[in-house]
């Protein structure tokens, strides 16, 4: 089955270019502990990748990796086709490549436009430009079909949803060309699930390439086109979403082969 | 009309239901703003007009005036630390320090009196440097920081004055006559004038940018109405104390600073990032904001900024000895931040609650004291005043809170 080959993941038809990120043989170890034991990944523009696999199975370390935050002891990284070295987060941003992580980072005193200028703030010497910052954050939250009824109102009274939306906003103010998205449905009700997973598509059809880690497999079927299976630091199983019943993931999560091959 | 235009971001919102609408959320959401102070302010203002006819008069609010400067200066360095969540314990020897400083190279030195002042603020800033440094470097909690510079800096001062224990200032000239020197009615009335022109015309140009950006925009009306109440304020204030001696220089200095930081944490990068790193510091270094330099500018200013009211002090005493910046000037100062709304958690306080905090505090203090009661009394006064500003803060954000869920 060309989708549990592990040695070429990228044959489908849809994704045949250059993909945006690849990783290929990425290990890492922790002491006695090997969080990543050869791991390849291979996002393309357009698309949704999601990463799953059970707690330990190496995906925040995969994305560590990715966002700079970690440096893997082996393996390559290649960003649009040309091989890179990313050993800090600014090296990530500077590639184009954003992460959202769980905790979203937001500060809740200030309000959303502040929060989505944080660290860039629009300035002519030290003057905030205020006005351009509150235009640019209502064009960008339209334009991504965000509800906020006053992007005045401080973060503190937004809802989770919300909150999280404005997260994934601020990653795209700097114009990236991949963002990963660290649970972003986890401690969510269902319309703002709902709300969030609709964003996600909103980024695909920007062309932006998504990387989403989730434990949630319904969102997972709802949203990616293509799901990346770890289990104990290593690939275990490439699917399209569209051809694939959560069995079969859950089958590759936990090792147990629903089809009694060996794995 | 208006629900619905406030619904969609797109369209402007409508300028009377915008602003009624951001004013309830703001409720909603447990921020009272100033209006439990200025409530304050009316009571004490009645209850001791009430027990003493000359509490209101002229002459005791121009008292009134003089009396806050230092303390209030003193409280606007406080407010920068408390956004930052930190607290600097040393303001008080840190003021009496620099008075000292200032006093020793004016008098002993034979410096020029403008320069012996840019001594002492520059010893502010060096300490404070320190400060930020020990709080940031050596990643040492700011109220061990500043609780030892709270007594090594009272130690120092102790030292530079001798066995004296204290140096006078010419009091008829200099640094004294800071405070003992008053603009005249006319100069009062351009001063207004500024003021209110100044407001008024950015009020009117950021209305007009706004409006040019499709963006929601108060109306006229309301511009006007927020420029003719400070007016109203202003020409108050200047009315009484034209009645008389005119308006005091440590006033037009405090009022200054005061309008001066307010801009600075509002309007600037710098402002912004303090309330970012006061907010959520991991979140602030993860954008870029250099959260260490922020730290250590926080403490520069809230030395600088006591220093500042070490010299008012000194300046109205005409003289330093071995209390100044001590006894309760450090418990004023944090009480006037509190009371005027400042969080101690950080990221949420204005430049104004100094003001308007010390306005209460002193306003209570010069009260006990026109009614000659003990100071035992003023302390229990005071401290039950701060209790209940902070237990109403408190009430009503965790009645919004509950109302939330």
């Amino acid at each position: 089955m060309s989708q549990q080959d592990k040695v070429q993941p990228d044959t489908n038809p849809p994704r045949t270019g250059t993909p945006v990120l690849s990783v290929r043989g990425a290990t890492k170890r922790y002491g006695a502990v090997q969080a990543l034991a050869g791991a390849d990944l291979d996002v393309h523009a357009g698309e949704v990748v999601a990463l799953v696999g059970d707690n330990g199975a190496g995906k925040s370390t995969l994305v560590k990796v990715i966002s700079g935050a970690i440096t893997a002891d082996t393996g390559t990284v290649a960003f649009e086709g040309e091989p890179v070295h990313i050993t800090r987060p600014q090296d990530a941003q500077a590639l184009g490549i954003t992460t959202v992580f769980q905790d979203l980072a937001l500060c809740e005193n200030l309000d959303v436009v502040a929060n989505l200028h944080l660290g860039s703030e629009v300035r002519s010497h030290t003057v905030l430009g205020e006005i351009r910052m509150e235009r640019a954050a209502r064009d960008l939250l339209t334009s991504l079909d965000v509800k906020i009824k006053d992007v005045r109102t401080p973060v503190a009274s937004l809802s989770g949803g919300q909150r999280q939306s404005v997260a994934i906003a601020r990653a795209l103010l700097g114009d990236p060309k991949m963002v990963i998205l660290d649970e972003p449905t986890a401690a969510l009700g269902v319309e703002q699930t709902a709300q969030v997973l609709g964003l996600i598509k909103r980024l695909r059809e920007r062309g932006l390439a998504v990387v989403l880690i989730s434990h949630n497999l319904s969102d997972v079927r709802e949203v990616s086109d293509r799901v990346v299976v770890l289990r104990l630091g290593r690939n275990a199983g490439t699917f399209e979403t569209a051809s694939t019943t959560q069995e079969e993931i859950v089958a590759a999560i936990t090792g147990a082969d629903a089809y009694g091959k060996a794995s | 009309m208006t629900e619905a235009a406030a619904k969609v971001p797109t369209t402007p919102r409508q300028p009377g239901g915008g602003l009624f609408d951001a004013a309830r959320d703001r409720l909603r959401r447990g921020d009272l703003g100033s209006i439990p102070v200025a409530v304050g302010l009316v009571l004490i203002a009645i209850v001791f007009s009430a027990l003493n006819g000359h509490f209101l008069s002229a002459e005791n609010l121009t008292n009134l005036a003089l009396q806050m400067a230092a303390t209030g200066t003193i409280a606007l360095g406080i407010v920068l630390v408390l956004l930052l969540g930190e607290i600097d314990l040393s303001v008080g020897s840190v003021s009496g320090l620099s008075a000292v400083v200032m006093t020793v190279l004016y008098t002993q030195q034979g410096w020029n009196p403008v320069l012996a002042v840019l001594g002492a603020l520059v010893t502010g800033a060096v300490i404070g440097a320190l400060h930020g440094l020990m709080r940031t470097k050596l990643a040492m909690p700011s109220f061990v920081v500043t609780l030892a510079g709270l007594i090594g800096w009272l130690g120092l001062m102790l030292f530079l004055l001798g066995k004296a224990g204290t140096i006078n200032l010419p009091f008829d000239r200099g640094i004294a006559s800071l405070s003992d020197t008053w603009l005249p009615p006319w100069l009062g009335w351009a001063l207004v004038v500024v003021l209110v022109g100044t407001h008024l015309t950015s009020s009117l140009v950021t209305q007009r940018m706004r409006v040019a950006a499709e963006l929601a925009a108060p109306s006229t009306t309301w511009v006007l109405a927020r420029s003719a109440g400070l007016a109203v304020l202003l020409v108050a204030g200047l009315l009484v104390l034209n009645a008389d001696r005119g308006v005091p220089l440590t006033l037009v200095i405090f009022g200054g600073l005061v309008v001066l930081v307010d801009l600075a944490l509002r309007r600037t990068v710098w402002g912004r990032r303090m309330y970012a790193v006061g907010g959520n510091a991991e979140a602030s270094r993860r954008a870029g904001i250099n959260v260490t330099q922020v730290r250590i500018l926080a403490f520069v200013g809230a030395s600088t900024l006591a220093a500042v009211g070490g010299v008012l002090a000194a300046s109205r005493l005409a003289a330093v000895n071995q209390t100044s910046g001590g006894s309760d000037i450090l418990l004023n100062a944090i009480a006037a931040a509190v009371i005027g709304g400042t969080s101690l958690f950080g990221g949420r306080g204005r430049a104004y609650a100094a003001l308007l905090g010390i306005l209460v505090i002193q306003s209570i203090t010069n009260g006990m004291l026109l009614l000659n009661v003990d100071s035992s009394v003023r302390f229990m006064v005071t401290g039950a005043v701060l209790a209940i500003a902070v237990a109403i803060d408190s009430l009503a954000r965790r009645g919004a809170a509950d109302g939330l869920t």
